[in-house]
């Protein structure tokens, strides 16, 4: 399959800030490609950066063979791009945003109307097209926002979080929405913290942390790379002395990368079964009430986790 | 082009979508100029918010001519308009301009008369003399006033003048009269037609109405382009907002990821400001010649004064845009800016009533220069009195242009 996408040791410094670290990856077209990475990781600047909205520091990327360096306005015409922030005129309706953003990629007359109509058919939003956006829900915002970027039938998507801050309903719309584009044979660049959706969405995956590409490639290839360890999570109430009881773990026999949240401690094991009984063990010594135990296997969560030590939400 | 007019069709459509903007760009000068107007009691058409404008006359003629024209500005009738200044010489007089002690010098050379009406004995008219019109170029308005009364004067006279002549032919073919009285008869008629108006002052101001210099001196015709151009500042300001809005709001990235040139996209932005602000001028002018029954003037010559007072406007819109951070730092400045243009460049009083220095400065707005024309053209002025208003707000525009565009590229506002 060819690449369509084609990154090469991509820099971007903001003055001293490094927000994107020489990264080097591709995409091959007709592929769901996932940037997973937590809040700052540097995922939206490497979307601008592709999408030619930032100048890059240093390297290149190739776009269906066109520089983002030098062919900006053959990249534009290429790509769509959907922004985590709602780009709408809150003032137009749906079918004027749609109007407007279309004649912006060239459509005119009938071809234009045609897509306009194709485009709200597709969102759902048909019977409420001459509606002022501001009038709209959340979801229905999102869905013209996603509209937008696919007017112009992009060749490749590029994806920025276009979940974040919406309600599960609009949430399983979005991802269905992605899959049917990518049915459809285009290519997407979608970029998320949510290692359920990068799983649920994904080709291949990017794992990218503080502007750095530390892992790519498919699932199966990425959960190979943390071997045969499991994750034993256990699901506490109020902890009563939690960094005491943490601080053990971490030096039980076959505990690693012991990680807490409110209400979560998560410890990567090779075997879980084997840590289960020493863990029980020791909340019974330190009188710590374990509401669940969770016996999980390798996913992108316990890569992340194994690669950086931290959790993809912290 | 299409793409710049697609965003130009779109910043409009949102400019007249703000209901709180419309009322800053319609409602506002309206209730303005009608509360001023009610205030001032201008909706008495006698009233004028130009007054006592200092003329200065020199009658070298010193015959019937000459003399009729220094009547006529000292008439009763136009006594609260005009305060003319009998001088000797030429010299004094455009002095008298120079340092901005009148408003407009009149000259009337020696043999004026004689060079209109036929000497009659002989028949004959002496050689062409001219009228000299000496006017104060910070005091355009003024200036223009005295050329219209002058116009409407000489305009009776050459109605005079053509009456006398054709009456004389019309009597010679009908062998009325021999060829031999023609002089002496078309003189009388001349005169009767013509400077005889002197001699019923009433009919010599009849006239200036009808040729409209009178008639659309109503203060009205002052206050409401004073109050148009003082909200077009408003206009400019919330059009130049809206660049910094979208950035802020992620309309302008998405602007910038498609197939657009930053150019294109400010080309864009910048014609949807001005064509706002020529629609809201023109609303704005056809509502008050409506509701006031105000006589703007030449619709052709109104419609220049738009193009190119809002063209101007822009360009300080621009300005604020280029030097701004935040869109409410633009709305701040903008709205110092509109009332400080408007105190400035005489949208509340006549800045040709204000000290030299004063009306030098006020011609950094676009609304002096505005109001100038604007009062000219109601005034009965034409396309050549406001053609120096019209360019000096072109060249003021075009500089702000390319100072703006220099420091928006050199701040990289299109640059995320």
């Amino acid at each position: 399959m060819n690449s369509i996408l084609e990154v090469h040791e991509l820099v971007k410094k903001y003055g001293a800030t490094v927000a994107v670290n020489g990264i080097s990856f591709d995409i091959k077209e007709g592929e769901i490609f996932s940037l997973l990475g937590p809040n700052g990781a540097g995922k939206t600047t490497t979307i601008s950066v592709l999408s030619t909205l930032l100048a890059p520091t240093a390297g290149d990327a190739m776009i269906g063979g066109f520089s983002i360096r030098k062919d900006q306005l053959a990249i534009r015409r290429m790509i769509g791009v959907i922004p985590q922030e709602l780009a709408l005129y809150d003032d137009l309706s749906a079918r004027e945003n749609l109007y407007f953003w279309g004649s912006m990629y060239d459509l005119r007359g009938k071809q234009l109307k045609t897509r306009v109509d194709e485009i709200l058919e597709q969102i759902g939003l048909t019977d409420k097209a001459n509606q002022k956006i501001k009038s709209y829900s959340g979801g229905m915002k999102r869905r013209v926002n996603i509209g937008v970027g696919l007017l112009h039938r992009p060749r490749l998507i590029f994806m920025d979080e276009p979940t974040v801050g919406i309600d599960a309903q609009s949430r399983r719309a979005i991802l269905d929405s992605v899959k049917s584009l990518n049915a459809q044979g285009m290519t997407v660049l979608y970029t998320t913290h949510y290692m359920e959706e990068a799983q649920e969405l994904s080709d291949r995956v990017g794992i990218i942390d503080h502007g750095d590409l530390i892992a790519l490639g498919t699932q199966s290839e990425l959960t190979m790379q943390v071997g045969e360890r499991e994750t034993l999570v256990l699901h506490v109430g109020e902890l009563d002395a939690p960094e005491e009881f943490v601080e053990r773990l971490k030096i039980l026999p076959g505990a690693e990368h012991v990680q807490r949240t409110d209400h979560e401690i998560s410890i990567n094991t090779p075997k879980a079964d084997e840590l289960l009984s020493p863990v029980v063990a020791l909340s019974n010594e330190l009188n710590i009430k374990l509401k669940s135990v969770d016996m999980q296997a390798p996913d992108l969560e316990t890569v992340f986790l194994h690669l950086t030590g931290r959790a993809l939400r912290d | 082009m299409n793409k710049i007019l697609g965003i130009g069709w779109k910043e409009v459509k949102l400019a007249f979508r703000d209901r709180a903007g419309l009322i800053l760009m319609l409602l506002a000068p309206m209730l303005l100029t009608l509360g001023l107007g009610l205030v001032t009691g201008s909706f008495n058409r006698s009233s004028s918010p130009v007054s006592g404008i200092p003329v200065v006359l020199v009658n070298l003629d010193r015959a019937q001519i000459g003399n009729a024209i220094v009547d006529t500005f000292a008439s009763a009738e136009l006594k609260d308009l005009m305060d003319p200044m009998l001088v000797s010489d030429a010299a004094s007089a455009r002095k008298m301009v120079d340092d901005d002690k009148a408003a407009a010098a009149l000259i009337i050379p020696v043999g004026f008369t004689d060079s209109i009406i036929p000497n009659t004995s002989t028949g004959a008219t002496g050689p062409l003399e001219q009228i000299e019109l000496y006017a104060n170029p910070t005091r355009t308005t003024s200036a223009s006033v005295v050329k219209t009364i002058l116009e409407g004067f000489l305009g009776q006279v050459e109605v005079g003048r053509i009456s006398a002549e054709t009456s004389v032919a019309a009597l010679i073919d009908q062998g009325l009269i021999q060829p031999g009285d023609a002089a002496q008869l078309g003189a009388q008629i001349g005169m009767q037609q013509g400077v005889g108006l002197t001699a019923n002052p009433a009919i010599a101001l009849e006239q200036s109405t009808t040729s409209g210099s009178a008639a659309g001196f109503n203060a009205l015709a002052y206050m409401a382009p004073g109050m148009a151009l003082m909200f077009l500042m408003y206009t400019v300001s919330y059009g130049g907002r809206s660049i910094l809005y979208e950035k802020q709001h992620g309309t302008l990235p998405r602007l910038m990821v498609a197939p657009l040139t930053t150019s294109q996209i400010l080309g864009g932005k910048i014609l949807g400001v001005y064509l706002t602000g020529v629609i809201q001028m023109l609303i704005l002018i056809g509502a008050s010649a409506v509701l006031f029954d105000l006589n703007w003037g030449n619709p052709l010559s109104i419609l220049l004064v738009v193009l190119s007072a809002v063209f101007a406007a822009v360009g300080w819109g621009s300005l604020i845009v280029a030097f701004a951070k935040t869109p409410s730092q633009v709305a701040n400045i903008g709205s110092a800016m509109m009332l400080t243009f408007g105190i400035l460049g005489g949208s509340f009083f006549s800045v040709e009533s204000m000290p030299g220095w004063y009306t030098i400065l006020s011609r950094i707005t676009p609304n002096a220069w505005g109001i100038s024309s604007f009062s000219t053209l109601a005034a009965g002025g034409t396309l050549l009195d406001i053609l120096p208003a019209v360019f000096a707000l072109l060249a003021m525009g075009g500089v702000l242009f390319i100072i703006s565009v220099v420091v928006i590229r050199r701040r990289g506002l299109f640059q995320e």
